[in-house]
């Protein structure tokens, strides 16, 4: 029996490596994938922590306030400000923002001094009213500060686009809040309020730690590769379905199944012997992909992959991973009639496998009811195996719940092919 | 209890159809073909043949009746009637990517050889089959006539008692023919029961001594080429088997 195991996984192995555009797909596609969109999420960390976001601004106001929110906007420290001449309209700020690349323009208002400076003496008067002090009744309440306008570029994200929102806001917070509290200073003593006890009031001395939570409790951060990197690892692993669920119809189709249904070998150990060379197939790519992130990246200027500590769980996981992939393109492959049956559904479903699964978005963006459909998608367990051990630096007792999922899943796919083998008459 | 089986193929009361209703219908079919003998199973297209053979090989499976081969039922025991059995599909039944070699080396184990015995196998048949020279070459370059040979050798590296060959020479040149031809009934004289179908009428009156036509799922005529000949007062197979089959179309949807 190892004989003819051993030379059915010759002849898998042969076969495969004759096949080269399935090799193509299993290895250099995903090799391609990982690099791009690993250099793609990169470059929006970086446009956002290091490059800076370009923004134009032109402050159409002439008091002090709009010079004061435009130095606010600059210490947020995400921009990178360029300031445009004060009579510039709306067509020439477009052609602007094209001409210099800008993803932002802002426009403060021209009376937004004198509406910042009506809306301080209009919210200090009420708090003195409220203290129990006598206001200044001559201030005519002017309404609202003017609102700024914010134009953009279409392709800033969503995401991104309410972070600037939210930093602007701030900004104009500060700059609101700075007045007022002059304002009422000044109101109450009579002399302007001093630098230093403004800057005391105004600036926070609070910190934000922001610590990732990992299972060993080291602080490392994870980076784009960190993410990246196990994701389409996977990707690559399912894509495997093109390649050896194609050799299951080819088998089908060619005539070679009647001969081997003549032989006096159960077929299953042809089943077996695929999933055999197709694993180790799996666990190479996982070797490939991880030692680019390890070594190549760094060379090309992307953040590197870090291993976890525990390896044995990597391999483990990486197994098993493999094993859910063959499984699932043996499964689709028994039952598809024609290669282009197998390419194009295989194809199709692993993206919606890795869509609700969470390797394009985190399942964590998902409302509830994908998020329960996430649990079906094999992928889903993979990638929660591996960012226990990637993102939390785990041990493979850490990602056992992730597993256990996963090896149901698989069971099943192996059911189903058995069962699909069967109903046509194949074992 | 097979060596002292006299019947190869034992065919008893067969019943068979598809799961659809369509196409040839088997009922309370008979048939036997004697060991050492070159049977040779003729009938026009849909005829029931390929069907036939199928039942034979065990890849479909009765509704009614008995198969056995050598004495062993083909569907009860499966394995060893397996053993026994060597099948030349009419398809080029394997794989196209490798060598022959390589092809040999795997369906070899697959037919219960030892890694020793492939060798030599495969050593001797590419040798009798004249693909020596191309041993180590991808099958998917090769011709029609050399992809019929190690089709055929694929089918005989285990010796097998009987071989069922379905069309072995179909697209093939009269070279390839002859080899094939007279490998075969090499291999008979050794003690090979050889089973054979196929449209080439005149190759048939070459290799077969005994022959049954099938027509509508029905043995219409069975008996040795001679003794039909004689009694049908034919010249020929062609002859015969235009006057008991017809000369209509036949379609085999």
């Amino acid at each position: 029996m190892m004989f003819k195991l051993w030379s059915a996984i010759v002849k898998d192995s042969r076969v495969l490596w004759r096949d080269g555009v399935g090799l193509a797909l299993m290895f250099v596609m995903p090799i391609v994938l990982v690099i791009v969109i690993t250099d793609i999420q990169n470059s929006t960390f970086n446009l956002i922590n290091k490059n800076k976001l370009p923004v134009l601004i032109c402050n159409r106001d002439t008091g002090a306030s709009g010079m004061q929110l435009v130095e606010a906007i600059n210490k947020v420290g995400m921009f990178s400000i360029r300031q445009l001449p004060k009579n510039q309209d709306e067509k020439a700020l477009s052609d602007s923002m094209k001409k210099r690349d800008a993803l932002l323009s802002i426009v403060i208002p021209a009376d937004f001094t004198r509406k910042v400076m009506a809306k301080s003496k209009t919210t200090a008067g009420k708090a003195l009213t409220s203290f129990g002090l006598q206001a200044d009744s001559t201030q005519k309440d002017l309404g609202d500060v003017s609102p700024l306008k914010m134009f953009y570029n279409p392709v800033l994200q969503e995401s991104l686009r309410l972070s600037v929102k939210g930093a602007l806001q701030s900004a104009l917070q500060l700059v609101e809040s700075r007045q007022t509290l002059r304002t009422l200073y000044f109101d109450i003593n009579e002399k302007p309020l001093p630098g230093k006890l403004e800057g005391e009031m105004l600036n926070s001395k609070a910190v934000i730690n922001d610590t990732p939570v990992s299972s060993n409790g080291s602080l490392k951060p994870p980076n784009a590769a960190q993410h990246n990197v196990p994701s389409w690892t996977i990707f690559a692993m399912f894509f495997v379905i093109m390649s050896l669920g194609g050799s299951v119809v080819r088998e089908k189709t060619s005539g070679s199944y009647i001969r081997l249904k003549t032989l006096p070998t159960s077929y299953l150990v042809g089943m077996f012997s695929k999933q055999i060379a197709y694993v180790v197939v799996t666990i190479v790519q996982a070797i490939v992909i991880f030692s680019l992130g390890i070594w190549l990246f760094p060379v090309i200027g992307l953040p590197g992959l870090n291993l976890p500590q525990d390896i044995f769980g990597l391999f483990v996981v990486t197994v098993l991973s493999g094993w859910c992939a063959v499984s699932y393109a043996i499964c689709v492959g028994v039952f598809a009639e024609t290669h282009q049956q197998n390419n194009a559904f295989g194809a199709i479903s692993i993206v919606i496998l890795s869509a609700i699964g969470g390797l394009m978005v985190p399942t964590f963006n998902m409302d509830t009811s994908l998020k329960t459909i996430a649990n079906f998608s094999p992928m889903h367990w993979c990638l929660q195996s591996y960012y226990g051990l990637f993102l939390e630096d785990g041990k493979l007792s850490n990602v056992i719940g992730y597993l256990i999922p996963l090896i149901l899943i698989t069971i099943v796919f192996q059911l189903i092919a058995v069962w699909g083998l069967k109903r046509k008459n194949l074992i | 209890m097979e060596l002292n089986n006299p019947l190869a193929v034992d065919i008893s009361n067969l019943g068979f159809h598809y799961k659809d209703n369509d196409g040839v219908v088997f009922s309370g079919l008979n048939l036997q073909v004697q060991k050492g003998e070159r049977f040779g199973l003729f009938g026009p297209n849909g005829a029931g043949k390929t069907t036939l053979l199928s039942l034979t090989t065990g890849l479909l499976s009765p509704a009614g009746g008995s198969i056995r081969l050598l004495g062993l039922d083909v569907n009860r025991d499966h394995h060893a009637v397996n053993k026994l059995l060597g099948f030349v599909p009419q398809d080029f039944s394997f794989y196209q990517e490798l060598s022959p070699v390589e092809n040999l080396e795997f369906f070899g184990a697959w037919a219960g050889l030892s890694k020793h015995q492939v060798k030599n196998k495969t050593d001797e048949l590419l040798q009798v089959l004249g693909l020596e020279n191309v041993r180590n070459k991808r099958v998917d370059k090769f011709s029609g006539g050399m992809k019929r040979r190690v089709n055929l050798a694929i089918g005989v590296i285990h010796d097998p008692a009987i071989l069922i060959l379905d069309e072995p020479t179909v697209g093939v040149d009269v070279q390839t023919r002859h080899a094939i031809v007279d490998y075969l009934l090499q291999l008979n004289k050794n003690g090979t029961t050889l089973i054979y179908t196929s449209h080439q009428l005149s190759e048939a009156e070459d290799l077969c001594n005994v022959a049954a036509l099938i027509d509508d799922g029905k043995i219409v005529a069975h008996g040795s080429i001679e003794q039909l000949l004689e009694e049908h007062k034919q010249e020929d197979l062609e002859q015969l088997f235009l006057e008991l089959t017809g000369k209509e179309f036949r379609n085999d949807v």
